[in-house]
């Protein structure tokens, strides 16, 4: 019987200092078995538990694309003792991923729509992976606008900063970078609130227009009447949850909200979804 | 003991009218013989709903902690004595209480009720210092005397020490109780022997923590036994590991435990684990001559440094 | 498949014959109350008196588990990767388990038996272990099996059912696991009339106590969630876990990693949605970080959530010990009677 316990086993290739403050670090990893890396075979949107050998696991959302071969890329948070220990391994350490697990953005519904991605802080990963997957040559055409407002709270902090200049750049993507505030003053693009700038410059919602939506709590609060203004319906609204979790597979019984499991039934969920649930969240 | 629920219903219904107390926190009839559940009685019209009886040996200072607002409670003397350490511990002001004190002369144990009658227990009454019990088509009827509570039968402090005003005559205290005999016993053994007494007495621990919950002084936000930098103590049943829990639990409470039986009552595998917060208690009454819960003025023997504190462990 | 007579007096040779080809588990009397446990070499189970006191779902799901093993040793050739631990799951019985407790184990089979994903460790023990029923002819005052589509008689779960009239016990075998079960103990004697199904009427008049539940499958999730009475429900509640211990039905566990020098183990053990770190996020943010939320969360994942997510009945079997158990007697079949007759209008 297959043991849906076990990790695959993979060593740490490249890690990454994302941030100014040094709490978010990208790690990529290979498969220790070149086989695993097609049974890890992913979708945007999903996540895997990344297994410390003798400290615990740690759900943490796929930050690189399907369309990305060769590796898989995570970026994490340094919160607790897992996240910790994995902060101070370098590269060539050996450890486990165990996935991919849970449901992923719903990406046959948004073929031939306009999606409108709305990320702050770090909850950005899956969304990287969404629009990495989108703006791959095989993948574009499938998608009408794509729109992308981004915050943090200072240049410094915010995910991925090479990346998001060269998508800047593109014409085929729409990039609304903003931070909350900054003294710099070679800062170019936007400075204000992920809500702000979300009223500002996101599309009004329509039949053809979806929206991913990925961040605190507070951003997520304060955009949903942003939302509601620009005519977007509560099942054209796309979440990705958070909820502490250790099995990842919907058997603990840990992240349940009614009754769904986050971890298996989710972490993607619509909010009209969510709004027939119980808001312990 | 009976005849003091009148006058608890009494003082309660006052309080809530006339003392500024949202709630008063009391006992209401349980739904299966010899237990009662704790209540926040809220209403003066539902006053009826308080009981008092000799089933009431949970520990209502649990329900104390981090509360704002003014409540009463209906306190017996462990009950008060924990009061008073969760007044001097911060955990409540004496200003948000309006305590009503009630002599106790003990509570029943209705695990050992139950495995003297052996059959299911279906109805039981009190009557005249004698609990009757029925079930299986039988009744057996008991002194009280005979089934109290372990920590009840040593009590020496059954009346309040600290309240706004009593709900009856004040109780003579029981003299010359002989409280540590199994705590020599096992003072006595060799360590081989009283690590094979811990063994067996905490084997069958299912790390439920009903025990720590159960107590009044255990309000840590993390207790030690959920912290995980560093983690100071194995979740799974390795016997280590749970010696390590209820020897530390019990140091915690070193100074503080009114022995109010809480935690032995609550455990559902029958564990009793007072013999460590006993052993802990003579320490202090023979190194300090400290009784917990006691003077509202006084800190605890581990808060303070005199000059004559024992030193002989220096070595 | 007929019925067996098995004289008392067959009783310890049986059982010592089935002892060959079976780790025999049962209820042992241990100080004041029975509990689940293998048997040693000619112990027979208790099966005298009321149920045991932890249910024994610890057959098949003990409380602490190891998963895996691995060293750290970076001197070693598999040095941090996991390897799968668990013994061969030997071919067991258990003698003696209630009704109640049998079908509580096809309903966490729901939970670790998934078109998704199959537990390996629960499912290997559950499918090595034949479950040999003890029917309840005196059911308790607190047992309300009936009310969860249960029954002091009920076959659901369970491989043989042995009934006690007293002189002689009478078998049914109810599986072909069953049947070799009782070729093995020498267990042959065709029992020569059939009374369970009156001992099985005469068991469910006994029992006193019911719980309605019609209702809650029409209930919105929401509007029970958000219901007024969960503070005064959870008022009482210590949050101390003894009602997910005892309860044949509930499942969670923690996973933790524990090393003692050089080497390490994966293990889970039972954990509680009574505790607060239940569900703390790494951020610190935890959605139930008050007691009636937790409190809300047991009745309403027992009475309501599972009702929705199987469509087979509450997570209870009715078995009462967390009612008899409870140190602070907060009562399910309360909580039961206000959430299945919760109206909106009564706010």
């Amino acid at each position: 019987m297959l043991n849906p316990y076990l990790p695959f086993p993979v060593a740490i290739d490249e890690i990454i200092t994302e941030t100014e403050d040094k709490n978010l670090k990208s790690f990529k990893f290979v498969f220790l078995n070149p086989e695993d890396e097609e049974k890890f075979s992913y979708r945007a949107g999903q996540f895997a538990e990344l297994s410390v050998t003798g400290k615990g696991e740690i759900p943490i959302g796929i930050a690189s694309s399907p369309t990305e071969k060769g590796y898989v890329m995570f970026t994490v948070n340094k919160v607790g003792l897992v996240s910790s220990c994995l902060h101070s391994m370098k590269a060539g350490d050996i450890m486990g991923i165990r996935g991919p697990l849970g449901n992923w953005y719903p990406w046959d519904v948004l073929e031939g729509k306009n999606v409108v991605i709305i990320g702050g802080g770090f909850a950005f990963t899956t969304l990287r992976s969404s629009i990495v997957y989108m703006l791959d040559p095989a993948n574009r055409k499938k998608f009408n606008d794509i729109h992308v407002i981004y915050g943090a709270r200072t240049p410094g902090m915010l995910l991925y900063r090479e990346e998001l200049t060269a998508w800047e750049k593109r014409d085929d993507i729409h990039m609304h970078i903003t931070v909350d505030g900054t003294d710099d003053p070679d800062w170019k693009y936007n400075v204000g609130f992920v809500p702000t700038i979300t009223e500002q410059k996101a599309p009004p919602g329509s039949a053809d227009t979806y929206a991913i939506v990925c961040g605190p709590p507070i951003m997520i609060k304060f955009t949903q009447p942003v939302l509601d203004n620009l005519n977007y319906s509560h099942d054209h609204i796309i979440m990705s949850l958070e909820m502490r979790m250790k099995c990842g597979i919907g058997i603990c019984g840990r992240c349940n909200i009614g009754k769904e499991y986050v971890c298996k039934d989710g972490p993607v969920f619509t909010l009209a979804q969510l709004n027939e649930m119980p808001r312990e969240y | 003991m009976l005849e003091y629920i009148q006058k608890i219903r009494e003082l309660a219904k006052a309080a809530l009218k006339d003392n500024g107390v949202e709630g008063v926190i009391g006992f209401r009839k349980g739904t299966v013989p010899l237990m009662n559940e704790p209540y926040l009685i809220k209403k003066p019209e539902d006053i009826d709903r308080l009981v008092w009886d000799s089933h009431c040996g949970i520990n209502l200072t649990n329900y104390l902690t981090g509360r704002k607002g003014r409540l009463g409670i209906i306190a017996k003397g462990c009950d008060s004595r924990n009061i008073v350490t969760h007044i001097i511990e911060n955990k409540i002001s004496r200003d948000q209480l309006y305590i009503i004190g009630v002599p106790c002369k003990g509570m029943v144990d209705r695990h050992q009720i139950s495995a003297l009658f052996r059959d299911e227990i279906q109805d039981a009454k009190e009557n005249n210092g004698r609990i009757i019990v029925k079930g299986s088509g039988r009744e057996e009827s008991f002194a009280k005397a005979d089934v109290l509570q372990e920590n009840c039968a040593i009590c020496m402090h059954r009346n309040p020490v600290i309240y706004d005003v009593l709900a009856g005559d004040t109780v003579e205290e029981q003299k010359d109780v002989e409280r540590y005999e199994d705590v020599r016993r096992i003072e006595a053994m060799t360590p081989e022997e009283r690590n094979r007494f811990f063994d067996e007495l905490l084997s069958g621990c299912i790390r439920c923590y009903a025990c720590r919950n159960a107590c009044p002084l255990c309000y840590c936000p993390t207790c030690f036994v959920d912290e995980s930098r560093p983690q100071w103590v194995g979740k799974g049943q390795d016997l280590v590991d749970v010696k390590t829990f209820h020897f530390l639990r019990a140091y915690h409470c070193a100074g503080r435990c009114t022995d109010c039986g809480a935690c032995e009552r609550s455990c559902p595998v029958g564990i009793k684990m007072r013999i460590l917060t006993k052993k802990l208690e003579k320490d202090c009454l023979e190194m300090f001559q400290w009784e917990a819960g006691l003077d509202i003025e006084q800190r605890p023997p581990l808060d303070t440094y005199k000059p004559e504190d024992p030193e002989d462990f220096i070595k | 498949m007929e019925l067996i007579k098995i004289d008392k007096k067959a009783w310890a040779g049986g059982l010592e014959k089935l002892s060959a080809s079976y780790a025999l588990y049962g209820p042992v009397k241990e100080q004041h109350f029975c509990n689940f446990r293998a048997l040693e070499k000619g112990e027979a189970p208790d099966l005298s008196g009321l149920n045991s006191r932890l249910s024994p779902k610890g057959v098949v799901f003990p409380q602490s588990q190891v998963m895996f093993t691995y060293t750290v040793d970076e001197n070693q050739a598999e040095h941090h990767i996991l390897q799968e631990a668990g013994e061969k799951a030997s071919d067991r019985a258990v003698i003696g388990i209630r009704p109640c407790d049998a079908a509580a184990f096809l309903m966490v089979k729901q939970n670790f038996d998934t078109p998704e994903f199959k537990d390996p460790y629960w499912l290997k023990a559950y499918e090595a272990t034949v479950k040999v029923g003890l029917a309840c002819n005196d059911p308790c005052q607190s047992c309300f099996c009936t009310s969860t589509g249960c029954g002091p008689f009920s076959e659901t779960g369970l491989d043989v059912l042995l009934a006690d009239t007293g002189d002689f016990f009478l078998a049914r075998a109810l599986t072909d696991r069953g049947e070799h079960f009782l070729k093995t103990a020498g267990w042959n004697q065709a029992a020569e009339a059939d009374p369970l199904e009156s001992m099985k009427k005469k068991a469910e008049e006994k029992i006193v106590s019911a719980v309605s539940t019609e209702h809650l499958k029409d209930k919105k999730t929401t509007d029970l969630f958000d219901a007024p009475f969960w503070e005064e429900v959870a008022f009482a509640c210590i949050n101390c876990g003894t009602c997910t211990y005892v309860c044949p039905t509930c499942w969670c566990f923690d996973i933790q990693d524990e090393v003692q020098g050089k080497s390490g183990v994966r293990m889970r053990n039972w954990d509680s949605c009574m505790y607060p770190l239940f569900t703390l996020h790494g951020s610190g943010h935890n959605p139930r970080d008050k007691k009636p939320q937790r409190v809300r969360q047991r009745f309403m994942h027992k009475l309501k959530y599972f009702v929705d997510r199987y469509d087979g009945g509450i997570q209870c079997v009715g078995c009462g010990r967390c009612v008899r158990l409870c140190p602070v007697n907060i009562d399910i079949r309360t909580v039961c009677e206000l959430m299945n007759n919760f109206e909106l209008s009564q706010c």
